[in-house]
């Protein structure tokens, strides 16, 4: 018998007579608390130590470049999905290299800041997570290797809670959560931000100044056609 | 003996008897010291955050009834899991134990040409002893996580499921890394800062440039064929995402039939174990991507064993928070090596001598106090003290009474109220009661104690 067959064999003899198990889902399901509170979503980031700046979305393009010149970055690296203006650095052009569309791993290791949107975030435990196939958030090695990951987030995009999330996430292939920059508390229990992934997360949030607020969260555009 | 004879499981699950085991961590104060400021640190967070959820008691039962519609119904689940990751294009292979799951990883690994692999820390692959296996080879495997780094530069063992090197204060760390980290600046200071950045630098190379990585998963979707890793450093994405070869390693308990379950067990699982309200980085992958190859190593070890018995089964839904580990009075004073397995605390009490039959795990359903804390604390409500007493009987049953299992039939008493326990440490004397009571092989050199033959150990322990 095959090492296949024979587990599933001893699955079925030890398993009990029993049918279905009916599952009560008593918790605050998805859908039920309304749209994500934005304090609350920017207090838990930073409580992970994120930055954050909270801004009209009009202000999205003029508060990256003033992120990324205060960080001092030599080279950037946007999602090629994400907006031209989200890597738009004025006055700059010859300090500041950007980057856009495919690039190769030791193109990323030689980035300092990396910039994408994402797909959902969760006010209640200050979480963002991205769609890897979509081409405003770029393959997982974009948000990865460089030291510093500066993601947007809008409005209607944050939920209240995990259920939420998971709801807008049904059929996501590859995602990754984020909750703050990398961090270990392996040596005595004690937090030290920054081990393997980015050591610096900044959160930009943009309020939505035109369209009214809906709870619907809206994921990116495209196949990605990325690195490897 | 394992539940209706099924085949039992090997690998890293049984060692030294829990009592003699105790005796040396309950003589080491430095040890004892590391353990409770840790573990208090976490227990104090994660009953903050668990707080925090007005419906956490609903989110445990609903975690617990998935859990057994996962084992009431594996057969289906799995082939269900089988059939989604097959049809995007991840290779599935089976292994009935310990020794099994090594050849085929062994096996896929040698198939690459590779000397070295990068991996994420899995409880799994610690289990079946794949580090061990793959030395063996010729093959190199590199812990990534920091905590499993630690326990593997320093030659040592882990002693808890989510921070193995607990055991380890900043100032032994350091000690293992100046010794034994290659180009480590030999200046290196004890501050956790400074340690986490020495092991980032000597590990982004092998990030780089290492081709085949082997992780675990606290997941598997049986629906989709999605698989999560749940991390905290970056170093799960980095060995995820980087290398061309990934396998990974899935004990058969770990699925969840549909998607929609994870919205239960990403509450449940971060709030329990790190005491945070989310983890840093949580990984979900369906199917190989990126131009990855990508293979799954479905694990029994011992696994149909536990289902076999009902009212051992519900070991199975553990999903490896620690909680219980960090709430147990004798976990805090023994140190998870006293039990000799994989799985320490009072999961590893139950979890392992199903896995591998009572009777090359006798004592370990004795290492409890019955306090009932780890119940209390589970987030998939697994009845804990109750198995314990069940897994007693089939250690009394089995007819295998060893002379370690009768001692620690009056340890359990003492156990049982924090009192007596605290007496007991106060005195240093676990393990001489024990040698008292049974002629126990090994143990006569701490015979010390002045006690009368006709006395029974109840009598004399009154006086005391
Ligand atoms: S038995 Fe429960 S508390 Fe202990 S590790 Fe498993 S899930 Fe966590």
């Amino acid at each position: 018998m095959s090492a296949r067959d024979e587990v599933l064999a001893r699955v079925r003899r030890a398993k009990g007579p029993e049918g279905p198990v009916s599952v009560p889902r008593e918790y605050r399901a998805a859908g039920t608390r309304g749209a994500g509170d934005l304090d609350l979503f920017a207090e838990r980031l930073r409580d992970y130590r994120a930055r954050v700046r909270v801004v009209d979305a009009d202000q999205v393009a003029t508060t990256i470049a003033a992120a990324l010149l205060e960080r001092g970055v030599r080279r950037v690296v946007a999602a090629p999905g994400t907006p031209a203006g989200w890597s738009n650095l004025p006055d700059q052009p010859d300090r500041v290299e950007v980057v856009r569309g495919a690039v190769t791993v030791d193109t990323l290791e030689r980035t300092d800041a990396v910039v994408t949107a994402c797909h959902v975030a969760i006010a209640e435990t200050g979480t963002i997570v991205l769609d890897h196939d979509a081409a405003d958030q770029g393959p997982r090695a974009l948000t990865l290797v460089p030291d510093y990951h500066l993601v947007v987030v809008r409005a209607e995009q944050v939920v209240a809670g995990v259920p939420d999330a998971v709801a807008a996430l049904a059929g996501v292939r590859t995602q990754t959560w984020i909750s703050g920059p990398s961090a270990t508390s392996d040596i005595e229990l004690e937090r030290v931000e920054g081990v393997h992934g980015p050591r610096t997360l900044e959160v930009v949030i943009a309020r939505s100044t035109r369209f009214p607020t809906t709870s619907h969260p809206v994921g990116g555009s495209d196949q990605n056609h990325g690195i490897r | 003996m394992t539940f209706l004879g099924m085949p039992a499981g090997g690998g890293n699950l049984t060692g030294t008897p829990f009592p003699k085991a105790a005796r040396g961590a309950l003589g080491d104060a430095q040890l004892r010291r590391n353990l409770a400021k840790a573990t208090t640190t976490i227990r104090t967070k994660r009953a903050g955050v668990v707080g925090e959820l007005p419906d956490w008691a609903e989110l445990r039962a609903a975690g617990a009834a998935i859990k057994d519609e996962v084992l009431a119904n594996l057969d289906e689940h799995l082939v269900r899991f089988e059939e989604a990751l097959t049809s995007r294009g991840t290779h599935v292979h089976w292994a009935r134990d310990a020794d099994e799951a090594n050849r085929i990883i062994t096996d896929l690994v040698k198939a690459t040409g590779t000397r070295e692999v990068i991996k994420v820390k899995s409880m799994a692959t610690v289990e079946i002893g794949l580090n061990e296996a793959l030395a063996d080879a010729g093959v190199h495997a590199v812990e990534t996580d920091l905590a499993e780094l630690i326990v593997q530069l320093g030659n040592d063992k882990s002693s808890h499921i989510l921070v193995p090197a607990i055991h380890r204060n900043r100032t032994e760390i350091r000690d293992v890394f100046r010794r034994e980290m290659p180009g480590v600046d030999p200046d290196l200071t004890d501050d956790p800062r400074a340690l986490a950045e020495a092991a980032r630098r000597h590990l982004r190379q092998k990030f780089m440039t290492v081709d085949v990585a082997i992780s675990g998963a606290n997941f598997g979707v049986a629906e989709t064929g999605a698989l999560v890793v749940v991390e905290s450093e970056g170093n799960g994405r980095m060995c995820l995402t980087l290398p061309r070869t990934l396998i990974s390693v899935v004990g058969i308990e770990k699925l969840v039939p549909s998607w929609r379950d994870l919205e239960v067990f990403l509450q449940l699982l971060p709030r329990s174990s790190t005491g945070e309200r989310m983890n840093p980085y949580t990984s979900v992958w369906t199917g190989p991507t990126e131009g990855q190859t990508s293979h799954v190593v479905l694990v029994d070890n011992g696994r149909t064993a536990t289902l076999a018995d009902p009212d051992g089964r519900a070991a199975l839904r553990c999903i490896r928070c620690s909680a219980c580990l960090n709430s147990c009075p004798v976990y805090e004073r023994t140190g998870g090596h006293a039990y000799g397995s994989t799985y320490p605390g009072p999961i590893g009490a139950v979890l392992s001598p199903q896995l591998t039959g009572v009777d090359r795990n006798p004592t370990l359903p004795f290492a409890s106090s019955l306090c009932g804390v780890c119940y209390d604390v589970c987030p998939v409500a697994i009845d804990i003290p109750s198995m314990l007493v069940h897994l007693r009987s089939r250690v009394t049953e089995s007819k295998r009474t060893t002379p370690e299992s009768t001692a620690m039939r009056a340890l359990s008493w003492v156990m049982s109220d924090a009192r007596r326990w605290g007496r007991l440490i106060r005195l240093g004397k676990f393990g001489r009661l024990a040698s008292r009571h049974v002629p126990l092989p090994g143990w006569s050199a701490a015979r010390d104690l002045p006690l009368p033959p006709k006395q029974t150990f109840r009598d004399w322990w009154e006086t005391r």
